[in-house]
């Protein structure tokens, strides 16, 4: 089984975010890939640990996205690729095109290709269409969203939860999948793993930067929305309160 | 035209739909062009008399036997082909997991850009959309410059607002033009959630739990008062990356989105990433320790302290309530 696994890295926002000019301020803030795609990542270690083969992490970013790829090769992955960029946001279309590229060069030096594993949505642009796009370049099945996997026979059954149970989806492959949090609970790297991550080798390859839009002309911070609390009390004591209250919406069995 | 994709459910059009049609019309009246809608799947021609109260004049109904279930890229096909054939200049749907997916496909399809969870539109030139980053906790302003522009609408931003007097919307069946390709990826089966609970995106009543429930067990109480109200137990990140609860009752960005009557948020801090899953509940009645929480200035009613003191003696008000 041959995985390559797609990540962005993007500044861990907790509060609210700044912004300096025209960029987001992360000058105090840390940098990670999305929840989505750490769970992408533990799925094709696991699939591995599980079929044999060997896995990839690419990502498309600046140099410093190094680190996050040496955090998936702390958890277990065997390689890393590196589209390096000089910092430059790249819209969706540009970045698909970037990493068909990349897996078709692999593809044609005789790397094998099984899944091409990504996150639903990034956590900072929240696209939703890289993994699709590039599914179409490759000439691919696709399926979004999965959050159950089992691979059999050359095939994969991927599984998308909805409100009332799950959808299930059958393709041959290979295939692209859009991996959703929930599919395992990724596991923290041991120290050994830190240690080899730290040493290995990253591919680097320079990939020339084709924006097809759309064009972002600025950002800006939406408008607070506070409810206007009302504070019902403190402690038990509050609870004769907190019952009327669930009256009036109507939300109390009669 | 401008060109809306609607999801139904046996024959009812979602409401993330309706306000994706809305937006639409909106369009419409500042572009000057009429307002189509698409709708693929079993029932499909049943929706469109819905539709017509949001004022779209004429609905493509995709009636192909092999695509009656969902089938991504061949709804995506089907939709590429209404737009090209009727020279559409806005094709949008809702950023639903659906309406993101068979989006991302035309995108794909036609070689064009896609502006994804919008918010607001100014139909000028340019043609500049707002939408979200971050899950909402950030706005762009972006230029589309395409012949038809893309664009997904994210969900609570546009309330559905119907038309007086609604429209009888004309009727084209549509039988796409497939490719093979087109039919690999198609839903094959469905499974029911095992547990026969109070689904969380149908709960009228949501009782949430974060990392201040304390551990696995401290579940119970909101269990019994989710019971009580006959409504779903939903949890933060804190607690599904804790495996204290299954990520299936994960509320926010990476989770369900829930719009119950009211959510009940206990030991949550309110984290901009958990907001946006509860974006669509009326009412948020916060419980947590800490009076400066963020939850507390999102919530419309809160009560300052332990929550496992504050439910206890909730439970014991609406039981002795019921037995009197
Ligand atoms: C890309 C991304 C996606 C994310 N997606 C999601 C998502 O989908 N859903 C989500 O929830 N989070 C998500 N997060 C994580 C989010 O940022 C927060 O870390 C998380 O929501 C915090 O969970 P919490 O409120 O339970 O925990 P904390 O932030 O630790 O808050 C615990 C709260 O409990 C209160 N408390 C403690 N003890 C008690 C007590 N005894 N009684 C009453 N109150 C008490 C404390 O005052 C505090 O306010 C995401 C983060 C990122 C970066």
């Amino acid at each position: 089984m041959e995985v390559v696994v797609c990540v962005k890295r993007v500044p861990a926002t907790a509060g609210k975010i700044t912004l300096t000019e025209d960029e987001v301020d992360t000058k105090f803030l840390s940098f990670a890939v999305s929840p989505h795609e750490e769970c992408a990542v533990e799925e094709a270690v696991r699939l591995v640990e599980a079929h044999g083969g060997s896995s990839t992490v690419l990502t498309l970013g600046p140099a410093e996205a190094a680190d996050q790829l040496r955090d998936a090769l702390a958890m277990g992955i065997g390689e890393a690729v590196l589209l390096e960029t000089d910092g430059t946001e790249w819209d969706a279309v540009a970045t698909a095109r970037a990493i068909s590229d990349a897996v078709s060069a692999r593809r044609e030096q005789g790397r094998g290709l099984d899944l091409l594993l990504f996150g639903n949505e990034s956590a900072d642009t929240g696209d939703f269409q890289v993994g699709v796009r590039v599914a179409h370049a490759l000439d691919l099945p696709c399926v979004t969203g999965v959050k159950a996997l089992q691979i059999a026979d050359g095939r994969a059954v991927a599984k998308r939860q909805v409100g009332s149970g799950w959808e299930v989806f059958e393709v041959d492959l290979p295939a692209v999948l859009t991996i959703k949090e929930g599919i395992n609970l990724p596991r923290y790297p041991s120290v050994p793993g830190r240690l080899r991550a730290k040493k290995k080798e990253i591919e680097r390859i320079v990939p020339e930067r084709r924006p097809a839009g759309p064009e972002r002309l600025r950002l800006h911070l939406p408008p607070e929305q506070e409810r206007g609390v009302q504070i019902l009390g403190t402690g038990p004591e509050a609870a004769p309160k907190v019952v009327e209250i669930l009256r009036e919406i109507g939300v109390m069995a009669q | 035209m401008i060109l809306v994709f609607v999801e139904h459910e046996a024959g009812v059009p979602l409401a993330t739909s309706l306000e994706s049609l809305t937006l639409g019309r909106r369009l419409s009246k500042v572009m000057g062009l009429p307002l189509h809608a698409s709708v693929a799947g079993d029932g499909a021609r049943g929706v469109a008399g819905a539709l017509g109260a949001y004022g779209a004049s004429a609905v493509h109904a995709v009636e192909d036997p092999r695509i009656a279930d969902y089938a991504p890229t061949a709804w995506a096909r089907a939709l590429a082909q209404v737009a090209e054939a009727g020279d559409a200049r806005v094709a949008l749907a809702a950023a639903t997991d659906r309406g993101s997916e068979v989006m991302a496909h035309v995108a794909a399809i036609a070689g064009l850009p896609l502006a994804a969870s919008c918010v607001a539109v100014a139909a000028g030139d340019p043609f500049v959309v707002t939408r979200q980053r971050f899950g909402g906790s950030l706005l762009e302003d972006a230029r589309i410059d395409a012949g038809l522009k893309l664009l997904t609408v994210a969900p609570y931003a546009v309330p559905p607002e119907e038309v007086e007097p609604a429209v009888e919307p004309e009727i084209r069946t549509v039988a796409p033009d497939l490719m093979e390709g087109d039919l690999r990826v198609r839903l094959t089966g469905r499974e029911a959630a095992d547990d026969g609970r109070v689904s969380l995106s149908d709960a009228r009543v949501v009782v949430g739990g974060g990392r201040g429930v304390g551990s696995a067990d401290g579940f119970r109480s909101l269990e019994e008062l989710a019971g009580l109200l006959g409504g779903a137990v939903g949890v933060s990140r804190a607690v599904t990356s804790l495996g204290w609860r299954p990520h299936a009752e994960q509320v926010g960005q990476t989770g369900a989105r829930i719009a119950p009557d009211l959510y009940i948020a206990c030991g949550i801090s309110g984290a901009i990433q958990h907001m946006v899953g509860c974006k669509g509940a009326k009412r948020i009645l916060a419980i947590n320790t800490d009076a400066e929480a963020p939850i507390m200035a999102k919530a419309d009613y809160a009560v300052v302290g332990d929550l496992r003191g504050v439910l206890a003696a909730v439970i014991e008000e609406i039981r002795r309530l019921g037995s009197s």
